[in-house]
């Protein structure tokens, strides 16, 4: 006790616990903002070889809310003419099979049983149903075949409003978000554009040509993987966390520094 | 080595051919021990002053490569995800800035950092002054002159803000544009004026840019001057303590202590500076786009001085107001209009007038020359949280979006709660700091009057145990004993019962209960308190009275 | 000092000497750190206390190697101006973290061996120094007032009236040259007063040059569009008009958001004359404050503006459902072409995005001349 005592009164031990604090601070502040990376597995094109499996599957794990032949209940839309593109959107980001309802489903991780084949078997059934738009191919949706700089022009024609300048998502009404876009792989992203998934709208390949969505894709990418030349990012928020740093870290040191600059040490006589 | 016997030759040559010139020793034989008083707090304020002086060196830098023109080009620079993308000039210069100038990136964050270091210096700064009373007699002008730089720091912030010409500050831009254009009668002819015809035009950079480099840094260096100049001679304030008095000054000299002290802060606030344009990404201009009127990004939002301007704006129900009809004129965009100057006007011209309506309401007109601590006038210092409440919770808006985003919060219900907390908030804090207040003062009492508790605990013959009280050291009590009880307007009424003059009528009224409610002592030092009355009685008769007073 | 100090030196068996957690007897009764917190308030001798040499010879190595540092940093920074290149973000990078860490390890190391310096080797000062009210002595005031009437009445200012009423006549209009001088400032040549009849009038109420109705550009790919292609229900658009895609001024008014909806799901606030097939445009251009209320939620309707939160229902009319923009975003007549390409049909009814004083109630305006607003 006397020796904690001491310490308390130990003429450090104010800026010790300024700092622990700071870090505190910053410590729960990184992890609100942290970038998470991206995730690269681009996912297998689904092929269209076994609709009987997909069938099963589809009874055993989503027939509950969108019935038995996908015609749809009163929990789930139907699923005629969504396309395997909408399957391999909505399973390989893991918000199908929901788990909850709410104001959105969110991305999570992907349930033991669901792999690229029960995704593919799945998205074979569903698009034998009633047609509507397929997976793509790995060169429809290769960063590396797009032109990123006129991608970015439609970009931020069409994108950043929900998603931000970087994908770093943003807020819309009554609790709905647009998604971070730095965990979708180049597939999910091209499904979600001719999909339109949950809230978002639909892009499709008749006014946005399937080149054009390469194009974006290669921005989206490009921008996602540079470094950035400034030092950490701040989430690439813009303003909100410049001025949080400013205050936290930028004021928080001067006055540290103010302290130490005007501290007097008691005569010790 | 050995120390001076007297000037050396290479100080004494120059200086005497200034002297002979300039007359300057009678100055420096009066002002090279100027005294300073030292408190941590006092240097606030150079952290505005020397974020200025950084400014203008990192801004006179980054005039050199930039092109404040909005003349339409295709980018050719070294960023590959923009190249062949038509821009403004000014954006393509900012981007040769930050990607083809060696250090010219490192100057860019470092003049954004220093800007918001800039405005956050200055409030502080002038948090401190407000909390300690420093704007009292006879500082008045140098509190206005301090006003004035915050505004026009807002100013000037807001002309930086727009020159690259990104996404991002076309969108402040256009918000400007936005409210410039709701101001009643004259709101179509400021926007045309400034925009030089319908927005954006091609004009507003160069502009922009005059008033930036040009004519508000101009004044602020005049007034930052001015306000240096009136400190000098009104010599600082400084804390309570022991030997220090309304008549003296005790510190530190100019020369050689603060002279250091002050360089090594302005070190400080350059390394941070540098520092967080090392570390910290900030304005990454490229990655928000050229500007365009047609498209927006998610989070778009101005700096953080700007931000509470912003949750106005959010906050703010829909009212709009057509008072002549379909008829061509009478248009209130008061949805606008409201929330765009009236948080803005109330902040400012309140604090431009406080010094003013408390000395009216205290009736004191003596010099102060020690800052008073917050706690001693209670009442200012629940104003003045008050007033950061409300600042606060506009600020907090502003940013709602991004906090809904990351906390999953419904952005409606960040807007809901905003309507009430930006009412709710400033009387809560007022009360809560209230009762704050006087606690400390109690306790500074019960330090005076009781001592401090030493931590000794002793058992009295009856089996009693007490604690043993020590008294404070000198200077703690000297520092709780400047406490002086905040004035107040005579009060007596002359014997047949007439108030004192200045207090009849309506407002001479209001005016007497203002006063007696925001003076006066509230928790005396001495006898304060009927705690000590217990103890000596459990001390009981015939034992030493072991509590110290003095 | 004291009673108590004495009180526990008396051998008292029923008084423990020490209970835990309290300091020893003897021991100063107050902690550092209180001391300290005050600490602005004393604990300083008056006059100047020199610092004990041994430690400040210490201190000295340390400032010392402080400023080395400081040096180095220097250097290094020179050094990676010449090594560290610019160009790419990588490079960029490279270059920023080198020069930023050399100048802060720089600056950081000079401001810190001041302190040291100030702290350690510097005596500690306490000097007092008077302070005297700020107001002159009264004989100096008189002086100056006596010396302010005799001047101003050797000048004759005050004596000779015609002469100061037309000195402040002839500075009346030398007051407002600089206002007068800045009246060219909007650059349109118009009469200030017509300068709301170009804020009611949009591009997309004129035929191209060659007379065609003005087709509506996809932004970003510089494309016509069928109206059969935007065939997705959910699906949307930012639209600029043909022949202006890159001009600001005309993108700044012009910008339309085009929807595609399943008829089914328009209501009575939509004019449906005005819509194609379930397409419907709207002014992308809030009515708040003007920024591109773009934010489109398929299930709901919403269009959201990201600035200050204005939201509107896409599907009835785009009324305002929550925020603070006051009006509904302009619906501009849309129809086909013989091509099937989307053509404006004529301009918008009502002024597009912020309001302004002239404006009035143009909605009301236009229901009374007979359209829908």
């Amino acid at each position: 006790m006397t020796r904690i005592t001491a310490w308390r009164r130990h003429p450090l031990a104010r800026y010790a616990v300024l700092i622990l604090a700071l870090a505190l601070v910053g410590t729960a502040y990184a992890t609100f903002v942290q970038v998470s990376k991206p995730a690269d597995a681009a996912l297998a094109s689904g092929k269209v070889d076994d609709v009987a499996n997909g069938k099963s599957l589809f009874q055993a794990h989503c027939a509950s809310c969108h019935g038995l032949n996908a015609e749809g209940t009163s929990t789930g839309p139907t699923l005629i003419g969504v396309g395997a593109a909408s399957v391999d959107f909505q399973m390989s980001t893991g918000r199908m099979p929901a788990s909850n309802p709410g104001a959105q489903v969110p991305r999570k991780p992907l349930p033991e049983w669901v792999d690229s084949d029960s995704i593919s078997d799945i998205a074979a059934y569903v698009q034998s149903l009633g047609g509507g738009p397929t997976v793509p191919s790995g060169d429809q949706v290769d960063p590396a075949l797009g032109d990123a700089a006129k991608g970015g022009e439609l970009f931020r024609a069409n994108c950043i409003q929900c998603h931000n300048w970087a994908g770093a998502g943003g807020a819309l009404t009554r609790g709905k978000y647009a998604p971070n876009l730095n965990e979708s792989s180049p597939t999910q992203i091209y499904e979600a554009m001719v999909t339109g998934p949950q809230a978002m709208p639909v892009f499709n390949d008749t006014t946005i040509t399937p080149e054009e969505k390469r194009n974006m894709i290669a921005y989206i990418v490009q921008v996602r993987e540079q470094t950035d030349p400034g030092g950490f990012a701040l989430g690439r928020i813009g303003p909100v966390t410049e001025g949080l740093v400013a205050w936290v870290v930028g004021i928080l040191a001067l006055v540290l520094a103010a302290i130490w600059i005007t501290a007097k040490k008691r005569q010790k006589s | 080595m050995s120390e001076l016997t007297t000037v050396p030759k290479a100080v004494g040559g120059p200086s005497n051919w200034l002297d002979e010139r300039l007359g300057g020793a009678n100055f420096l034989k009066r002002n090279l021990r100027k005294v300073f008083p030292d408190h941590w707090s006092f240097l606030l304020g150079e952290i505005a002053l020397y974020s200025f002086i950084i400014l203008l060196l990192t801004g006179t830098f980054l005039t050199f490569w930039f092109k404040p023109s909005m003349e339409h080009v295709l980018y050719d620079g070294s960023y590959a995800p923009l190249q062949g993308v038509g821009m403004s000039a000014a954006y393509a210069s900012s981007l040769e800035i930050s990607f083809d100038v060696r250090g010219g990136l490192l100057m860019r964050q470092m003049h954004h950092w220093a800007a918001l270091l800039f405005i956050a210096g200055m409030m502080v700064h002038m948090l401190r002054v407000f909390f300690t009373g420093a704007y009292r007699k006879p500082r008045e002008i140098n509190w206005i002159i301090g006003i004035l730089l915050l505004t026009l720091a807002l100013a000037e912030g807001l002309t930086g803000y727009s020159l690259p010409d990104d996404l991002l500050s076309g969108a402040g831009a256009r918000i400007t544009q936005g409210v410039a254009i709701s101001l009643p009668l004259v709101g179509t002819y400021v926007s045309f004026f400034l925009f030089g015809g319908e927005y954006p035009g091609t004009d507003l950079i160069s502009r922009f840019y005059a008033l930036h480099i040009l004519l508000i840094p101009g004044i602020l260096l005049a007034l930052i001057s001015a306000h240096l100049v009136l400190m000098w001679v009104q010599k600082h304030t400084q804390m309570p303590g022991k030997g220090r008095a309304n008549t003296n000054v005790v510190g530190a000299p100019f020369y050689p202590a603060f002279m250091a002290k002050a360089g090594a802060y302005f070190l400080f606030t350059l390394a941070v500076v540098a520092g967080l344009s090392t570390f910290a990404q900030i304005n990454p201009i490229w990655i928000y786009g050229p500007y365009t009127p047609a498209d927006i990004s998610a989070g778009s939002q101005p700096d953080w001085y700007m931000g509470f301007l912003e949750g106005s704006l959010r906050i703010m129900p829909a009212w709009e107001i057509n008072m002549f009809g379909t008829a061509h004129a009478g248009t209130l965009p008061l949805s606008v209009i409201i929330p765009a100057l009236l948080p803005l006007g109330l902040v400012m011209t309140g604090l431009a007038l406080y010094p003013f309506l408390e000395r009216w309401i205290t009736g004191d007109h003596r010099e102060h020359h020690m800052a008073e601590r917050p706690r001693n006038n209670p009442h200012r210092t629940s104003i003045g949280m008050a007033g950061i409440s409300f600042y606060g919770v506009l600020w907090l808006l502003g940013a709602n979006d991004e906090i809904s985003a990351f906390f999953h919060i419904n952005l409606n219900w960040t807007t809901y709660a905003g309507r009430v907390l930006v009412f709710a908030a400033p009387v809560l804090a007022y009360i809560i700091t209230y009762r704050i207040c006087l606690g400390l003062q109690r306790s500074d009492a019960e330090v005076v009057s009781h001592g401090v508790e030493s931590g000794v605990i002793k058992r009295l013959p009856h089996g009693e145990f007490i604690e043993i009280h020590t008294p404070p050291a000198e200077d703690i009590e000297a520092h709780v004993r400047g406490k002086e009880p905040v004035a107040m307007l005579p009060m007596a009424e002359d014997p047949s019962g007439i108030p004192h003059k200045g207090m009849r009528g309506p407002i001479g009224k209001l005016r007497a209960r203002m006063s007696k409610a925001y003076g006066g002592e509230k928790i005396p030092l001495v006898d304060g308190h009927g705690h000590e009355e217990e103890e000596r009685a459990a001390v009981g008769p015939g034992e030493e009275d072991h509590t110290l007073t003095r | 000092m004291t009673d108590n100090e004495h009180e526990i030196e008396q051998p008292d068996e029923r008084v423990p000497k020490r209970v835990i957690g309290t300091p020893p007897p003897g021991t100063p009764m107050l902690g550092e750190a209180e001391a300290r917190d005050a600490g602005d308030a004393g604990g300083e001798t008056p006059g100047i206390t020199l610092q004990d040499e041994k430690r400040a010879s210490g201190a000295e190595k340390l400032v010392a190697l402080c400023f080395l540092l400081a040096f180095l940093g220097g250097v290094a920074f020179l050094v990676s101006y010449v090594v560290f290149q610019v160009g790419s973000p990588e490079a960029t990078g490279v270059s920023n973290l080198a020069l930023g860490s050399s100048l802060t390890v720089a600056v950081l190391g000079l401001a810190v061996g001041i302190v040291v310096w100030v702290r350690q080797i510097m005596p500690k000062y306490a000097l007092v120094q008077e302070r005297h009210l700020m107001v002159s002595g009264e004989d100096d005031r008189e002086v100056v007032a006596d010396t302010f009437v005799e001047g101003a009445n050797e000048s004759g200012f005050v004596k000779r009236k015609m002469m100061r009423r037309t000195l402040l006549l002839a500075a009346a209009p030398l007051g407002l040259i600089p206002l007068i001088l800045l009246r060219d400032l909007d650059n349109t040549k118009m009469k200030a007063t017509s300068f709301n009849k170009l804020l009611r009038h949009t591009v997309w109420g004129e035929k191209t040059v060659e007379g065609q109705p003005r087709r509506l550009i996809v932004e970003g790919t510089g494309q016509p569009i069928r109206a059969a292609d935007f065939n997705s229900p959910g699906g949307i658009l930012s639209i600029v008009p043909e022949g202006y895609e890159h001009d600001l001024n005309v993108l700044a008014k012009a910008t339309l958001i085009l929807i595609k909806f399943r008829p089914e799901e328009l209501k009575s606030g939509v004019n449906k004359n005005w819509t194609h097939d379930g397409i419907v445009a709207y002014s992308k251009i809030c009515t708040h404050v003007g920024c591109p209320a773009a934010l489109y939620e398929q299930t709901t309707h919403h269009i959201l503006c990201p600035c200050h939160q204005s939201t509107f229902d896409a599907a009835d009319g785009a009324k305002v459902i929550f925020g603070p923009a006051a009006r509904p975003l302009p619906q501009l007549p849309i129809t086909v072409d013989n091509e099937g390409f989307l053509v404006a049909a004529g301009d918008f009814p009502v002024p597009v995005g912020p309001s302004y004083w002239e404006r009035g109630d143009a909605e009301a305006e236009a229901r009374a001349k007979g359209g829908q607003a």
